[in-house]
């Protein structure tokens, strides 16, 4: 088989070798050179083949090297694309960093000295701000394990205490956080009011700022009852019915049912008649979704507005605040090659309506750094506070809920208590009007008072002073009678047992309380002739009266909301 | 020449653009009206505010039966059956008996073994309930429905 094809090949080739002989010999000299030069050709295949790849292959070598290039350059090419300015070392740089980010723009890129000085602000809003943060993060964390169910909800919050890890930590630092909150919002309005700083062009800002308050104070309430344990049974309870409370003027008034609005808002909060599953998913749903998401916008607009209201208010004045007269005639009766192509809030550091460059009117510094500098400050002090309180003390967790047997002494947390104090005189007028009252009152405060004076500094003149020391004696006696003459001689239905629930209702120890304190600001505004100080005076007795009657309710009520001079005396049973 | 950019100023804007912005507003406010209409129940979830208390044969004059699921307090006397309710009229805890009558814990509202309020916030007495019979003989109490203080229900 083999010997036959080596054969046939030995026979091909012979074949071969003659046709190529003849195909030399029997062609002219151009064919043959042609043969030669194909034979050439391929001689040097090998080392063309070789220049190719090597040509080809350094190119494949050039992409790959800028390939390198680009990777070692990434940090520095991503930087550049999120910050369009330089290293922030000098102050036009350092400007632009706060101008062109998205979350720092919110600062002016210069502040007044007078903002960053700690008494102005004693760094409440900041505070406040950070509370918040801190308690949106600790709150995503609760949620990766609470259940907003009747019979999950309270072992969970015992899982997140006892077993998950960080999870009690976590926790104490949710409650303090929010305990704070409700303490530094009030501190912040009382440091807005006694500088001054609601005052024209401020009157919005401080109406927004008491939608914060009240949310602030709306947050706290609707979290109470997620750990389902009596204290949050009982609190939401008693919530609850003081929502439904203008029942009781129905009632007193004879009126037949229908007119129970009260129930209307009861359902509408607890779906249902009494605290219960609905009650709880609806809280929930308020507690982290509802009531954050308005909040969170509140404070956009909050912080927003006070750059255009022109910065913190400040002795001096501000000089035009931004926006201010945008749109108006004179604006436009500028000549064109004045006028501003862009309107920046830049210009809310500048006194007049068109740029001025290189002029700083204000001797306002860079807020880079230091207006950065201090917030972070005030951040890293709120983070300390609040880990240490929830490292030394554990957030409180009572017994499962039970409809049957309330606490003794039930009592709401302790921003609460004056209230409950008041509403332990009667409910629709301590827990409805005297509290809506409350707020339409300090909302309207910059509205009625529109005196002139110096904002931003604290009280202004000796007068303020005065009158505000005299209204905390007068604030502060009257609450303790209010307290007083009810636990030591009773009131109304003990003296005269046939007495109509509507007077009852009406006049009791927290309405004469409320009277008496806006007789004494009439009489001030009587004396003085001036708003301001009449303000003065009516805001410091609420603020006394708070504490007072909230020191009451906290330390002195006892079993029965009895009164005890100690938590000793109280009765064992 | 008015356009997009520049309107009319708005008296010499159309009809339909007026009406246009009007029936946007209404949609809107409509739908907002709509949406408020979905927090309240059609039906609370509660279980029926009726139970039976036990028969008439368990109970001789002089016996108090407390029903700690609806805060019931059932009387037997020599007159009949009362039932009163334990929940304070001030706003809502659940009163306790003591020597002389009731006691809220909540804002110490103190009330007479009759259920009238002595002193303290509570708007009003504490409520009677009514007492029906079924038909198997059973005392029937509902806890929405109030009676006079002093009524008794006799078998
Ligand atoms: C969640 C609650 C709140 C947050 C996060 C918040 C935040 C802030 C911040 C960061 C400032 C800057 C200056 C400062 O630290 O004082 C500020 C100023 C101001 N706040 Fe608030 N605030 C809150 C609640 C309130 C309340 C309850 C009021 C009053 C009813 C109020 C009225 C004002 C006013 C009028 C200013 C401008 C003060 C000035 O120009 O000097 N804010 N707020
Ligand atoms: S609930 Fe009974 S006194 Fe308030």
């Amino acid at each position: 088989m083999a010997s036959d094809k080596t054969a046939a090949a030995v026979q091909n080739l012979k074949k071969l070798s003659a046709n190529l002989r003849e195909l030399v010999i029997g062609k002219g000299q151009a064919d043959q050179d042609e043969i030669v030069s194909i034979w050439e050709n391929l001689k040097a295949t090998p080392r063309t083949l070789r220049a190719l790849v090597a040509r080809n292959g350094s190119a494949a070598m050039e992409g790959l090297s800028r390939f390198r290039e680009n990777l070692v350059k990434l940090p520095g090419a991503f930087r550049d694309s999120a910050v369009r300015h330089d290293a922030p070392t000098s102050d036009r740089t350092r400007s632009q960093a706060i101008f062109s980010n998205f979350f720092l723009h919110i600062h002016s890129t210069k502040i007044h000295p007078n903002s960053l000085r700690i008494s102005t602000t004693w760094g409440l809003g900041i505070s406040l701000l950070s509370q918040f943060a801190i308690l949106t993060v600790t709150g995503i964390l609760l949620m990766v394990y609470y259940t907003p169910s009747l019979d999950l909800a309270y072992n969970s919050i015992k899982d997140l205490h006892y077993v998950v890890p960080t999870g009690r930590l976590i926790r104490n630092i949710h409650r303090w956080t929010a305990h704070l909150m409700v303490l530094f919002v009030i501190f912040h309005m009382a440091r807005v009011f006694y500088t001054s700083a609601y005052k024209s062009p401020r009157e919005f800002n401080w109406l927004v700022g008491m939608l914060l308050f009240v949310l602030t104070l709306a947050l706290s309430f609707s979290g109470y009852l997620l750990p389902w344990d009596q204290l949050a049974y009982w609190a939401i309870t008693i919530g609850a019915n003081i929502a439904a409370s203008p029942n009781e003027l129905v009632h007193a008034l004879g009126l037949p049912k229908i007119f129970n609005l009260g129930d209307l808002n009861k359902e509408l909060l607890l779906g249902a008649s009494s605290v219960g599953q609905d009650a709880l998913i609806r809280f929930y749903m308020l507690h982290v979704v509802a009531l954050p998401l308005i909040l969170t916008l509140g404070i956009c607009v909050h912080i927003w507005r006070i750059r255009k209201d022109g910065g913190l208010a400040r002795p001096g004045g501000t000089p035009t605040a931004a926006g201010q007269g945008v749109g108006t005639v004179e604006e436009i009766a500028l000549a064109p090659q004045e006028q501003p192509s862009k309107t920046y809030g830049l210009m809310c550091v500048v006194r007049d309506k068109s740029p001025h460059t290189d002029k700083d009117p204000d001797e306002t510094v860079s807020s880079w750094p230091y207006l950065l500098r201090a917030e972070l400050l005030i951040f890293m002090i709120n983070m300390l506070v609040c880990i240490a309180l929830a490292l030394f003390f554990d957030a409180p967790l009572s017994e499962h809920a039970n409809p049957a047997v309330p606490e003794n002494p039930a009592k709401a947390p302790w921003y609460f208590l004056g209230l409950q104090e008041m509403v332990s005189y009667s409910a629709f007028i301590g827990g409805i009007v005297i509290p809506t009252l409350t707020v339409i009152g300090l909302a309207l405060i910059p509205f009625l008072d529109r005196e002139d004076g110096e904002s931003g500094v604290w009280f202004g003149g000796a007068p303020a002073r005065k009158i505000a020391l005299q209204s905390v004696i007068v604030g502060a006696l009257a609450a303790v009678l209010a307290v007083a003459v009810p636990v030591n001689f009773g009131w109304l239905r003990n003296w005269f047992p046939g007495i109509p629930q509507l007077i009852i209702i009406i006049c009791n120890p927290g309405s004469l309380l409320t009277l008496a304190y806006v007789i004494w600001s009439l009489n001030v505004m009587q004396q003085t002739r001036s708003t301001r100080l009449s303000a003065i005076a009516l805001f410091t007795c609420f603020l006394v009266g708070f504490v007072i009657l909230t020191y009451v309710g906290t330390f002195l009520r006892g079993p029965n909301w009895d009164f005890f001079w100690s938590k000793s005396s109280w009765p064992i049973h | 020449m008015p356009g997009r950019l520049e309107p009319d100023p708005i008296p010499r804007r159309d009809f339909i653009g007026i009406y246009g912005l009007w029936a946007a507003a209404l949609a809107i406010f409509g739908s907002i009206l709509g949406m408020m209409r979905l927090p309240k129940p059609r039906v609370t979830p509660e279980a029926s505010t009726k139970f039976r208390a036990g028969t008439p044969a368990e109970f001789s004059p002089g016996t108090v039966k407390i029903i700690p699921e609806y805060n019931v307090r059932l009387l037997a006397t020599e007159q009949g059956f009362a039932a009163m309710s334990l929940i304070c009229p001030h706003l809502g805890c659940v009163v306790r008996e003591s020597v002389d009558g009731f006691l809220c814990p909540c804002h110490g509202s103190r009330f007479s073994l009759q259920g009238t309020v002595l002193a303290g916030p509570a708007p009003r007495s504490l409520q009677w309930l009514s007492i029906t019979q079924a038909i198997d003989g059973s005392l029937v109490v509902d806890t929405a429905q109030e009676t006079e203080p002093g009524t008794f229900f006799q078998v």
